[in-house]
């Protein structure tokens, strides 16, 4: 009797609920939809039928998206990247500085100039995997909290771009490191990323230890996970990740600045939180993250599109960014009530 | 007229109160989901006494004393202070009406002085409004000379010995002027010289009319210091007495009378060579020379109270701890277990007690849980999980195991106990195990599900693995063991095979 009535419970609330990614769908029908009728009454023109702002709008976030890939699944596994912003900016000033071309005479490495674009993608990537590794091994050897050692990372590598050419820009890129992100490739940079980073989370034993790292640290070392390793992996991804879309902020506005990506760790971190990926770990998914994306996307771009002053647009990011942690504090709350 | 029935009432509450003694607790009831902690439970406690409260693990001790303490809201039942009903909200809401409790995790802010830790939130404070630290240190000096405490108010509390937090944690209570002192096992660190000490701090609060309630699970410490004591027994009532009438075979008796029933359809099956040997592990300061055997297709059931070190042997045999010196020997060879990993290279599974802290991923989904062993070790190729295979693995295990849910896409947090534990349950047994330790297989599901699991076990054992159970259920132990093993304070006290073995034999070995 007592089990019937439990399957039969358990089914109910199955079909209940909704998947997260869709009731955050759902919000961000809602937030478009909103803007769109606001258009109309306070532009008389609409939101969502100018093509060419919505291209734009995606263009924007796909840097910071795919940050935010990498952001994402740092969060599954219950931690936090606060450095990626700092590494954007590292990163495009070395790979940028192995990137000058040879008719340029001040070229911050006179000799290493015409390089196969290869080489300075290559560098700076490896420069990503080293930051993030050490945020790892510092977090899972030394156990200093993620917010600390990804702290230092942000300082450190942000101290770095600056010291690298005592503040001076670089430019004059070769034309193929020049094509990483021109036009849609940023877009089409962040989709590719994407797809491989939703396969890996979904169907690899990576994936898999992501997921129960961040939902349970003491079962999964039971289960024979090595916790500490994986750890290490997860941040030199995000490391990678960062440095991927320095290279391309770098690329795209043909020139690399010590300054560069500054604040995107936030924006991208907001991303998946208001993507419905848990600050608590082990729930979230790249989709989300997708969707989180394109939220912020359109706040954005819409208030951008109702003229709202730039101080109004920053104070309202951060109530957003506050109110989407607080949806999931609430949903953690109602399921410790459950259970 | 008028000042007639005023009397009268006046009368009336002094009877009360003097029935009542200091804190009278009536029919106090209290469910956790799937359990039933504490069933019509009363306790009195008259002042300046000390009043014992005994029973075995999970007996519902601790959860009554936090309900005292006002940490958790009694489901029914009324709690009586000098007579009068009250209404306990919060752990400060106790403190206010005279309730302190000691906890056993010492709940003291480390990097404070002593002296700030007892006076938090009520601070001396200046003319300007700000803390007067010399006053402060003052009034501590004051109240440790009351107690007869040599502490220097000045301290930093992370400094001190767990024996001097506890003082800490005394003076704080007095400090509200408590009249009651809720002491949850105070001497498991302990040593006997501080214990002594503590006994006399105890004996001077009695002599000022303090009522000490006091959860032990030591004999001796029953007779030495306390003046009546009440027994529960899941959840249960079963008596209160003076300390001076009973003897200790009396409370055992209190304490184990529970009826085994026929649930535990243990068979015996061949019993073949030793698999796992455990030759003088040791942790110290957690537990010292522990040797026993598993033969392939036995059960060797461990049993012990709270604080007995089982869990930590199982932790230590399947690497999530390390032993400092010692052997594990299996199949004959001697073998080094660094982390879970190798233990399962060796054939050892562990299904571990606690199952919200380190047994189930809640947020993940039934499927994911089951895995989460098997894919450490096989069932990959290239990074990727061949996952129609592992999904029929554990689709089949789950409908061996009878795991009640929709499907495996359901998340965990939503199954009830039982299923949850059959779950874990699935995810070892897909690793093959040959040697399996299960902490407190059956703790907290409903007696269905527990009875399929008994089952299982015992077709495990059939199999030919070799069991370790550790339970704190007597009846469980004894139905399901063919040996049992004993610990008392990270000591073997003692084995008894299957035909010797009752409760009082267990009791006794567990509770010196």
């Amino acid at each position: 009797m007592n089990t019937i009535t439990q399957t039969a419970t358990t089914e109910l609330a199955s079909r209940r609920r909704l998947p997260a990614e869709l009731t955050i769908f759902l919000v961000l029908i809602g937030i478009s939809l909103t803007f769109e009728i606001l258009g109309w009454i306070l532009q008389g023109q609409s939101f969502l039928g100018n093509t060419q702002r919505l291209s734009i709008m995606i263009l924007q976030v796909s840097v910071i998206g795919i940050i935010a890939i990498g952001v994402t699944q740092v969060i599954i596994s219950d931690g936090i990247d606060l450095s990626s912003g700092s590494v954007v900016g590292a990163t495009a000033m070395i790979s940028m500085s192995l990137a000058q071309v040879g008719t340029f005479d001040r070229a911050v490495y006179p000799h290493l100039t015409d390089l196969p674009v290869i080489v300075p993608v290559a560098i700076g990537l490896l420069v990503g995997i080293v930051c993030g590794g050490i945020n790892g091994v510092l977090i899972a050897y030394t156990r200093i909290p993620p917010f600390i050692a990804t702290l230092g990372m942000m300082v450190t590598a942000r101290g770095f771009a600056k010291w690298y050419t005592k503040g001076q820009p670089i430019s004059f890129p070769t034309d193929s490191f020049a094509m990483i992100g021109k036009g849609l490739a940023p877009v089409l940079i962040f989709l590719a990323v994407a797809a491989v980073m939703h396969i890996v989370l979904r169907y690899t034993r990576y994936g898999k230890f992501t997921y129960a790292i961040g939902a349970n640290r003491q079962a999964a070392r039971v289960s024979g996970i090595d916790v500490e390793r994986h750890t290490v992996k997860v941040y030199a991804v995000a490391g990678l990740l960062s440095a991927l879309a320095g290279i391309v902020v770098a690329s795209r506005g043909l020139t690399a600045q010590a300054g560069m990506g500054l604040s995107y760790e936030l924006d991208a971190i907001a991303m998946a939180v208001i993507g419905g990926v848990s600050l608590s770990g082990g729930r979230g998914s790249i989709l989300g993250t997708m969707i989180g994306m394109i939220i912020f996307g359109v706040i954005i771009s819409g208030f951008t599109f109702l003229r709202l002053d730039a101080y109004y647009q920053e104070m309202l990011k951060g109530l957003i960014i506050v109110a989407a942690v607080v949806a999931d504090v609430y949903r953690q709350r109602k399921r410790v009530k459950k259970s | 007229m008028v000042s007639q029935t005023t009397a009268a009432a006046i009368k009336q509450m002094l009877d009360d109160t003097e029935r009542d003694g200091l804190l009278a607790i009536e029919g106090i009831r209290k469910e956790f989901p799937g359990v039933i902690a504490l069933d019509d439970v009363r306790l009195r406690v008259r002042p300046g006494t000390v009043h014992a409260l005994m029973g075995e693990n999970g007996a519902g001790k601790s959860t009554l004393m936090k309900i005292i303490a006002g940490i958790y809201q009694p489901d029914a039942g009324e709690i009586r202070l000098r007579g009068l009903p009250v209404t306990l909200k919060s752990p400060l809401d106790a403190l206010e009406q005279g309730i302190a409790m000691i906890h056993q995790e010492l709940a003291l802010m480390n990097w404070m002085t002593v002296a700030e830790n007892i006076w938090i939130r009520r601070e001396p404070k200046n003319r300007f409004g700000l803390i007067d630290h010399s006053k402060m240190v003052e009034m501590t000096q004051d109240l440790f000379t009351r107690l007869n405490i040599a502490l220097d108010p000045k301290a930093q509390v992370f400094e001190l010995t767990v024996a001097q937090k506890q003082m800490v944690e005394i003076a704080r209570a007095v400090s509200y002027e408590s009249s009651i002192l809720i002491m949850d096992e105070p001497t498991s660190a302990l040593t006997d010289r501080e214990v002594e000490h503590l006994f006399a701090i105890i004996r001077d609060l009695r002599s000022r009319g303090i009522g000490i309630v006091y959860i032990t699970h030591k004999m001796n410490e029953l007779f030495e210091i306390a003046d009546e004591f009440t027994v529960f027994r899941d959840g249960k009532y079963v008596g209160t007495h003076s300390s001076k009438d009973v003897t200790r075979d009396d409370i055992i008796r209190m304490m184990v009378g529970r009826e085994i029933t026929d649930m535990f359809p243990k068979v015996d099956c061949p019993i073949g060579d030793v698999m796992l040997e455990v030759k003088n592990l040791s942790i110290p300061g957690v537990f010292y020379d522990i040797s026993f055997s598993i033969r392939r297709g036995e059960i060797l059931g461990l049993a012990g109270l709270v604080g007995s070190k089982r869990s930590n042997v199982a932790e230590a045999l399947f690497g999530v701890a390390q032993a400092n010196s010692g052997e594990i020997i299996i199949d004959g060879k001697s073998v080094t277990i660094a982390n879970p990993s190798e233990a399962m290279a060796y054939g050892l599974a562990f299904l571990t007690e606690d199952r919200k802290e380190t047994g189930c991923f809640l947020t993940l989904n039934c499927l994911e849980n089951i895995q989460s062993a098997l894919i450490t070790r096989s069932h990959v190729t290239a990074g990727f999980v061949d996952q129609s295979t592992v999904t029929k693995l554990a689709e089949g295990m789950a409908a061996k195991l009878r795991v009640k849910t929709p499907n495996l896409h359901e998340t965990v947090e939503n199954l009830s106990g039982g299923n949850q534990q059959k779950l874990l349950i699935a995810r070892w047994l897909l690793t093959k195990p040959r040697i399996l330790i299960l902490d407190e297989p059956t703790r907290g599901i409903d007696v269905g599900a527990k009875s399929e699991i008994h089952r299982l076990i015992t077709g495990l054992a059939a199999e030919g693995v070799a069991v370790l159970m550790i339970s704190s259920e007597l009846p469980e132990v004894l139905g399901m063991s063919d040996r049992i093993m004993v610990m008392h304070d990270g000591r073997v006290s003692g084995f008894l095979n299957r035909a010797e073995a009752t409760q009082v034999k267990i009791m006794d070995l567990a509770a010196r």
